[in-house]
């Protein structure tokens, strides 16, 4: 009698630790599915704001011409790309031409003191910050997923119910060069 | 982390917990005072159940509005708006409310009582005088406090506190107008006012309120909300170099008030380091470590 209460007592211990560990691992797999769809609404957010902000520096600067088609070629090339290395090329590129563009309020003062065109600079530096951010935080995901995948009694367990390992993002090469500046 | 999380949430229990008590022991002694020990408890129980329980809903606006915060607004400060929303989404925490104080003197806090009811306030001395890196380091440190359940505790801490020093003002108030030792037409036999015992109990009670307040907020927690900052922004410099910029500035904050001295990122008081006859008691509310040892600390990062 006290044999066969004490074995269900461990079998319900089991079932709710087994509940708990999967519920956890999902909960931390669709952390990191949110994680990465946030980079791709930051950087599409990044890609939208780029016609404004050429749009309004025509105003000032409209023989800059070389400079702004510089700076829509690389966005469409951002658009276009299918591969991550063609995606980190066209982002270096992109970049790059932007801050050839963000140069040319030193240029021309009345630019530079254009609101719409402080609000923009103001908005795309923020994007570009929460793309790092968005990155940051699915590899911060990631970890956290592959540890809890990887670590003792889960990791049984969770080869059972096929959880993956998850891949960190990685900076391309291309990427990881600065991007130049051009005068 | 999630130990922190469990130890602030068992912190905030016990906050509540003690207040209810403090309240209940001082309904009791006042119901014995005047005779009717038992109905001033009740009373007493149930306004002390009713003020935990506002508190928990309503604490972060009354911080808020003490404070006198107002909401940012979206296009006038779209930088501090750009720099929350970038950090929510590094530590994937829903954006908190943003507020602004109209205060010259840099500083900042955070209130609520969970990540989903949560606000930062920052003075617009502190926009004035951070640049962006460094506004990021500190709207980190107070996303830390969001992140790591701080708030919950120290914002109970503030109407609780606060209620404990506003009734004995009260009792102390009406002791000195109409106290004991002063007799008046009508005070015959009665030379004991009870209000007077009460007012001294809670004279007596307001420096253990305060010395409570210590205990459920460790001053750790600013040291470990600045390394959580540095986890988020991945750039200690940023926040480093707010902190010294705090510590040239000495701007007493006038916003605060020693209800919610801890809840921001630097100690609003001039009181750090008093020798005068007030230091011990601004001491007593020394709610943060100097900040020359938070910026040692991080400088080892």
């Amino acid at each position: 009698m006290w044999f066969l209460i004490i074995v269900l007592i461990l079998v319900v211990a089991l079932v709710i630790y087994l509940i708990s560990a999967y519920n956890g691992l999902i909960r931390r797999r669709n952390q990191i599915e949110n994680a990465w769809s946030q980079i791709d609404v930051q950087l599409k957010r990044r890609l939208d704001l780029i016609p404004n902000l050429v749009e309004t520096v025509k105003g000032y600067a409209a023989h800059e011409k070389e400079t702004l088609d510089a700076v829509i070629r690389a966005r469409n090339a951002s658009v276009a790309a299918s591969t991550p290395g063609e995606q980190a090329r066209a982002e270096n590129m992109l970049e790059g031409t932007l801050n050839r563009l963000f140069a040319l309020g030193e240029a021309y003062p009345d630019l530079k003191a254009n609101q719409n065109f402080l609000a923009l600079q103001e908005e795309l530096t923020a994007t570009e910050g929460r793309v790092a951010y968005a990155r940051q935080f699915y590899n911060d995901s990631v970890l956290e997923y592959n540890n809890k995948l990887q670590q003792f009694p889960t990791m049984y367990f969770a080869k059972m119910l096929h959880f993956e390992r998850r891949e960190y993002f990685e900076a391309d090469e291309a990427a990881r060069t600065a991007p130049t500046v051009e005068f | 982390m999630h130990e922190l999380i469990r130890s602030n949430k068992r912190r905030s229990a016990l906050l509540v917990a003690g207040f209810v008590v403090v309240v209940a022991v001082v309904g009791a002694a006042f119901g014995l005072a005047i005779g009717g020990g038992v109905p001033a408890t009740v009373v007493a129980l149930l306004v002390a159940g009713a003020l935990a329980f506002a508190s928990y809903w309503r604490a972060d606006k009354i911080a808020l509005a003490v404070s006198r915060a107002d909401p940012a607004d979206q296009r006038e400060y779209a930088r501090l708006h750009n720099i929350v929303e970038g950090l929510c989404i590094a530590s994937g925490l829903p954006k908190p409310g943003v507020y602004i104080i109209d205060d010259p003197a840099p500083n900042a806090f955070a209130t609520g009582r969970n990540p989903k009811h949560a606000s930062i306030a920052v003075t617009t001395g502190l926009l004035e005088k951070m640049n962006r890196v460094e506004l990021e380091g500190v709207v980190a440190h107070e996303l830390s406090h969001i992140r790591n359940y701080d708030i919950l505790v120290s914002t109970l801490a503030v109407t609780m506190v606060g209620a404990v020093a506003l009734l004995g003002d009260i009792a102390i108030r009406t002791m000195w107008w109409n106290g004991g030792r002063v007799r008046r037409t009508g005070d015959h036999n009665n030379t004991n006012n009870p209000l007077a015992i009460v007012g001294f109990m809670l004279l007596i009670l307001a420096p253990i309120a305060a010395k409570v307040m210590r205990a459920a907020i460790s001053r750790q927690r600013e040291t470990l909300a600045d390394v959580s900052a540095c986890q988020m922004t991945r750039y200690p410099p940023g926040l480093i170099s707010a902190l010294e910029k705090l510590q040239e500035d000495t701007t007493v904050t006038h916003s605060a008030s020693t209800a919610t001295a801890h809840l921001w990122i630097e100690q609003p008081m001039s009181g750090v380091g008093d020798t005068g006859r007030l230091g011990g008691t601004h001491r007593m509310f020394d709610t943060h470590p100097p900040l020359e040892e938070r910026i040692a600390l991080l400088r080892e990062l």
